[in-house]
């Protein structure tokens, strides 16, 4: 069976020292990351999250995404069998162009967290045509 | 070297620190409970006495691509996850989720009810209800005293 998928087990993010005031855990969300002339483009997988429930800062270069999960709830049922982990997911990054807030666009679509990052007017590339004296 | 790191530390962070490295240890250890899988999707399967509730992550998919079958006792979904490489010239920074086909069965202890059977697709969290079924249920028998 051609299979491409990897490793599916999330991962616990782990944060230096600080802790939840919530006992729940926190994974960290697997993430592609492209990058074009003018926007960066982000994709996290988050299966449990609402498009309401993602909550994206952006302070001076560092974006933090966090989706939280509501626990879903099964009445008279009991967990017999488990292979995923269920919580919130929370990833940092450390952006090195500098992005235009206005223009961010985020959207939840499947559980998967689409985020695009126009960049800066100023930071775009340049061309600069050298004269000819 | 460590020995000087401690000394030179506040003795209750540091005992903090190691309660925290316990902690994940023994979190660690005791992964025996959560049997982890490589395979994909990963699958939780709640119980009772009257069916059973599968929950399985597959963020990214298109509900009308995911196959769900069943055979006797036996539950198969089946998928595929495109990927989502859009057209322009894009550099890739970094690639975490993977795509491609995937098949997953699973057997459950018990014969299902089959036309009751129902699958509900959100925010990338699949939920199949399997209701037992009823010749297979369990029963109470009275006793009949002479």
């Amino acid at each position: 069976m051609p299979t491409e998928l990897m490793e599916t087990n999330k991962v616990e993010a782990v944060q230096n020292g600080t802790e939840q005031t919530r006992t729940n855990k926190v994974f960290i969300p697997r993430t592609d990351i492209y990058e074009s002339k003018d926007h960066l483009l982000l994709m996290a997988d988050m299966p449990g999250v609402r498009q309401d429930a993602v909550d994206i800062t952006l302070e001076h270069n560092i974006l933090t995404i966090y989706g939280r999960v509501e626990t879903p709830k099964v009445e008279e049922y009991g967990l017999t069998y488990a292979e995923y982990g269920i919580g919130d997911y929370r990833r940092v990054f450390t952006l090195s162009n500098e992005i235009d807030r206005d223009g961010i666009q985020a959207s939840v679509k499947n559980g998967v967290l689409k985020l695009v990052l126009p960049k800066s007017k100023n930071a775009l590339p340049r061309k600069i045509t050298v004269q000819t004296a | 070297m460590l020995l000087q790191r401690i000394a030179d530390t506040d003795l209750f962070s540091s005992l903090r620190d190691m309660q925290r490295l316990q902690q994940q240890l023994s979190r660690l250890m005791s992964v025996e409970k959560w049997p982890s899988t490589q395979e994909f999707p990963p699958i939780n399967v709640w119980t009772s006495e009257n069916g059973a509730i599968a929950r399985t992550e597959i963020p990214g998919i298109d509900p009308n691509d995911i196959e769900i079958s069943l055979v006797n006792d036996s539950l198969t979904i089946k998928g595929s996850r495109n990927p989502e490489i859009p057209q322009e010239e894009l550099t890739c920074h970094r690639q975490e989720r993977g795509h491609g086909q995937f098949t997953r069965s699973l057997q459950l202890p018990f014969r299902v009810e089959g036309d009751e059977v129902q699958a509900h697709f959100s925010n990338g969290v699949l939920e199949i209800t399997l209701p037992r079924a009823k010749a297979d249920q369990p029963r109470k028998i009275g006793v009949i005293s002479e």
